[in-house]
């Protein structure tokens, strides 16, 4: 119940927060506040508690019937991944509310209904068990954060907010498609029509209905990732939504399709990812590259993090179709990492655009003398995005690399050389905005005590992932095993460490030597059966 | 006739009586508020005398008429629907000075005709259902004579109106010709050993599509319907949009099942045509459109595309999804055209897309519920169209029809679009606050509010909690042998 009241507060505070402008303008901002904060609350709590029920990989769950005609429960569960992921949205939520207080100056409360439901969304989509409501949540997040888009974004909002909502409701529609066609298909197998994930995971398919199933939720994901080719609708949203969008979207929306990889496609389909694998993980490398390329040569500094993000999502989906512990801990690490790390470089060109109104990095200069305190945290910011130890990034694209190497040696040759553009792009920014001399300003003031409370905060995550991940890795580690049953199940080996994933490297390369051997044995045998 | 027919033709019954009042009424003393209460009364009461009849199996009138679950659900559908756009229509044309009180006579006339429409199961009372139907639309559409368009649309509907029930005329006839008989079960029944259709009786009965596409507006038989959406007073609109399609789909779907016509690749092939042509040109006709009629219009058609890819599915899981997506579009239709007359002023109706720009500024409930409805006819979550979306597809998929479900989603993208321009353009700044127009006090506008809250709220609930609509629907369906005995 704890789950649904999740999503309902959210909802019930967005509602509340739309009417209780015609009080006073400056309500919507406490109610929003409260109502991410109540949030965040119980799921820190959760987290704290859920320690005692280590044996099975869900923590919490929730049923009851919706549709009962159609097979549609309103299905809700709480494993380590969708933990961490809603701890993550509640915490960029917080931020959201608190750098939009002297931002958005009009329509406060329609501002606020929008962003908290576009969070109530992504709540359920990191929730939800039943593959209607997800598709239900997946739109239900799109309206609201098209409208962030288009009515507070910048000069080009509404070519951006177009190209936002076709692009992902195009992909969408495509998902709609397999999921029907995965709920026919266990249907008319077993008499049973039911959308309920755990259902489903055990369709029996065959190849040529996998494959096809497949492509159409990773069109969804791939999407939302975004992988290159259908990056093309993301540089123009990120720039132009507001600081808070723009946070929403890289902290949050992206990961929905990372989340959605592995809670989906992973499991549903195992034959046919393994099939998709290398052109998947070619793709993830193109990105890394391309992405840091593209990044490097802009001068739009929003234009600029939205592109890191396409080359910081290749990892992702790298580490994803590796299929092995290693990679999947260093994606939902990356996830994680990502969404502090780029949220605070947008959160920064925030601040920026605040005090001298533009995103141009020309226009900008000479400010680490003026503005030392930003300096200081934009560096952080900088470091953790190029991957430097001791920050989030460094552990998830470490982990990731390792787990892609047992998978394909060249391509993670190739994607390491992303770390290296990753330097270039991110130390550009620090020359650019902080280093070199810029035209003159009379007044660039420091940060004010609530830019404080907004970035040390994420600093402070940043700074705890890199230095003390095994909180974070322990929660993910029994979903991630979940995730990887199809393709782990004949090798016990891998199942046995438990905590082993750091702490005892030695070991566990061991354990992954033959687990690798044994896969590769059993992909022999794929190829061998009968199809 | 016995006792228990009149019982049953009630609903019919009452609304014959209701019209030949409000005519004596207004012989006597003109009144606008008078003839409107009559109008919502027996609508009401014609309503209300379908609960009696809810729970029968089957009851046949011969040769004429079955009074049948799936019968009385839509002679519901539309009684309610007319009710709704009566309650719209007060404050709508209590500002204009022509004659308003025969409007309100046409309108249950018109109902009338479709009620007949959806329970007539002979070609006479087919026919007379839909004349009943045309006739009073020939004088509703054209209604306010001084409007600068509403000539053309009168024209052009009452031309190609009769043409098309000329078409159908004749395909009946050939269709009697060849079987000798006008009952829809003689003629299913007759052909019931044929694998191919002889080339007459194909001709008659692809006659009688024509004039069944002609009322649905489908491609290539949808010229009229942007002239006439555009033309016709906003109520009217909805009123064609919904009352007028909906009662002629209700035959087309009995028809369709009791003969069987989904054995006959022909047929199918036609009208897979006419889905795809439909779904396309209503689409990309729409996107350039700057008239919000227009749009609606264009819409319109697609939407008709969308049922027919339901309806191709011949089986009962299609029936309920057509059903379904009928309300939810008639739950839309009804407020987006709601919406429209509750923003015209006296001398045209709001349509043009500059009427709408920064509407939500001005007046936040009226742009809230357009946007729901809006976004209800683009299939987005927690509206009713997308239940009725995603109830279609499924349909089609559980029927395998992959072209038919592929082209759908295609053109819900494309669909997207103006429907999203129309919301955009509601959330515009305005650069300068515009001349607040000239309103009559605010008390008649009641109805309409109160319609508009009301069809707002519907439509969130049967987004959320389908189950309950569904649940009817299939409970209704099941006295309907047809459609039951048909499910593939």
């Amino acid at each position: 119940m704890i789950l649904v009241w999740l999503i309902v507060i959210l909802m019930a505070g967005g509602l509340l927060a739309w009417l209780s402008k015609k009080v006073n303008p400056e309500i919507p901002r406490w109610v929003a506040l409260g109502a991410v904060l109540l949030d965040l609350i119980l799921i820190v709590y959760l987290w704290i508690n859920s320690k005692t029920t280590a044996d099975s990989a869900w923590l919490l769950s929730y049923d009851v019937p919706w549709i009962p005609q159609w097979g549609v429960s309103f299905s809700l569960a709480l494993d380590g991944l969708s933990l961490l992921m809603l701890v993550l949205t509640f915490f960029l939520g917080l931020l959201a509310v608190l750098i939009s207080w002297k931002e958005i100056k009009n329509k406060v409360g329609f501002f606020h209904f929008n962003l908290l439901w576009v969070l109530a969304g992504i709540t359920g989509v990191f929730l939800t068990m039943d593959l209607f409501l997800f598709y239900f949540f997946w739109e239900v997040m799109l309206i609201p954060m098209y409208f962030l888009i288009g009515v507070w974004g910048h000069e080009n909002r509404t070519y951006a907010a177009y190209k936002f909502f076709l692009f992902t409701q195009a992909s969408g529609l495509l998902m709609l498609l397999a999921i029907l066609g995965l709920y026919f298909i266990h249907g008319s197998g077993t008499g049973n029509y039911t959308f309920n994930y755990f259902e489903l995971l055990n369709t029996p398919l065959a190849p040529d209905a996998a494959r096809l199933l497949m492509f159409g939720f990773l069109a969804a994901f791939l999407v939302k990732l975004p992988v290159v080719p259908f990056h093309s609708w993301l540089p123009d949203a990120h720039s132009q939504a507001p600081t808070a969008g723009s946070l929403i979207l890289a902290g949050l929306l992206l990961k929905t399709g990372a989340y959605g990889l592995l809670r989906f496609v992973l499991p549903l389909f195992p034959t046919a990812t393994v099939e998709f694998a290398p052109w998947a993980m070619l793709l993830g490398v193109i990105g890394i590259i391309y992405g840091a390329i593209v990044a490097y040569s802009q001068t739009d500094l929003k234009r600029l993090v939205a592109y890191t993000s396409v080359s910081h999502m290749g990892f992702v989906i790298l580490g994803v179709f590796a299929f092995n512990e290693w990679a999947l801990q260093g994606v939902v690490m990356q996830m994680i990492a990502h969404g502090l790390s780029t949220g605070a470089l947008f959160i920064l060109a925030g601040f920026l655009y605040e005090r001298i109104h533009t995103r141009d990095i020309t226009q900008m200069g000479g400010f680490w003398a003026k503005a030392p305190k930003m300096g200081v945290i934009a560096l952080v910011f900088v470091m953790a995005s190029l991957g430097l130890p001791g920050l989030g990034n460094f552990i998830a694209e470490f982990l990731t690399l390792v787990g892609s190497w047992q998978a394909d040696n060249w391509l993670t040759v190739f994607a390491t050389i992303g770390l290296v553009l990753a330097t270039a792009y991110s130390l550009r920014i620090m020359q650019k905005v902080f280093y070199e001399p810029g035209p003159q300003r009379e007044s660039f003031r420091d940060l004010s005590f609530r830019e404080m409370l907004i970035a040390v905060p994420l600093v402070l995550g940043l700074l705890f992932l890199g230095l003390y991940p095994q909180p974070v890795l322990d929660m993910a580690q029994p979903a991630i095993k979940e995730q990887l049953q199809a393709y782990t199940s004949p090798e016990p080996t891998i199942a046995e460490p438990k905590t082993a994933v750091v702490q005892q490297p030695k070991a566990t390369i061991n354990a992954n030597q033959i687990a690798l051997n044994q896969r590769a044995f059993s992909n022999l045998q794929i190829f061998k059966s009968p199809n | 006739m016995s006792q228990t027919d009149f019982l049953y033709l009630m609903p019919l019954l009452i609304l014959t009586f209701a019209v030949l009042v409000s005519m004596l009424v207004i012989a006597a003393w003109r009144n606008h508020k008078i003839i409107y209460i009559i109008t919502l009364v027996s609508f009401i009461a014609a309503f209300g005398s379908l609960f009696q009849l809810r729970t029968t199996t089957a009851y046949v009138i011969e040769p004429m008429f079955v009074i049948d679950g799936f019968g009385v659900f839509y002679i519901g559908m539309i009684l309610l629907t007319s009710l709704l756009v009566s309650m719209l229509s007060y404050a709508y044309f209590e500002q204009r000075e022509e004659r308003k009180e025969e409007y309100y006579l046409l309108l249950v006339l018109a109902t009338l005709g479709a009620c007949v429409l959806v329970i007539s199961t002979h070609f006479a009372s087919l026919f007379l259902g839909l004349e009943i139907l045309s006739i009073s639309l020939y004088a509703l559409i054209p209604y306010l004579r001084t409007r600068p368009r509403s000539d053309e649309a009168g024209i052009k509907y009452l031309i190609l109106a009769a043409f098309s029930s000329a078409f159908m005329l004749f395909g009946m006839a050939l269709v009697y010709f060849s079987t000798g008989t006008m009952v829809f079960s003689g003629l299913a029944q007759s052909i019931t050993g044929m694998q191919e259709l002889p080339l007459l009786l194909l001709t008659g009965i692809g006659m009688m599509l024509i004039g069944v596409g002609f009322k649905l507006g489908i491609v290539p038989f949808h010229m009229w319907t942007p002239d006439v959406y555009q033309g016709a007073p906003a109520p009217v609109t909805a009123f064609i949009a919904t009352v007028s399609k909906g009662g002629v789909l209700g035959l087309l779907i009995r028809f369709f099942m009791e003969v069987d016509g989904f054995r006959y690749p022909v047929l199918v092939t036609i009208l897979t045509i006419v889905a795809i042509a439909s779904m396309f040109a209503g689409n990309l006709l729409a996107l350039m459109q700057k008239n919000v009629k227009r749009i609606l219009a264009y819409s319109s058609i697609s939407h008709l595309g969308y049922i027919l890819v339901a309806f191709m599915a011949g089986n009962q899981m299609g029936v309920e999804a057509v059903t379904f997506y009928l309300v939810a579009y008639f739950i839309t239709s009804v407020g987006a055209f709601g919406v429209v007359a509750m923003l015209s002023d006296k001398n045209s109706d709001a349509e043009l897309l500059d009427d709408y720009k920064g509407l939500l500024w001005r007046r936040p409930w009226t742009a809230a519920v357009f946007s729901a409805m809006l976004l209800s006819l683009a299939g987005i979550p927690l509206t009713a169209g997308f239940v009725g979306k995603f109830y279609i597809i499924a349909a089609g998929i559980n029927d395998q029809l992959w072209l038919l479900v592929a082209m759908l989603v295609l053109n819900s993208v494309i669909g997207l679009y103006y429907y999203i321009k129309i919301i955009a353009v509601m959330f515009q700044q305005p650069e300068i606050e515009p001349e607040p127009r000239a309103r009559l006090r605010p008390s008649i506008y009641v109805a309409s509010v109160g319609t508009l809250a009301v069809l707002g709220l519907l439509l969130v609930y049967v987004g959320v909690f389908p189950s309950g609509l569904v649940q009817l629907i299939q409970n209704v369906l099941v006295s309907v042998p047809e459609i039951v005995s048909n499910s593939r």
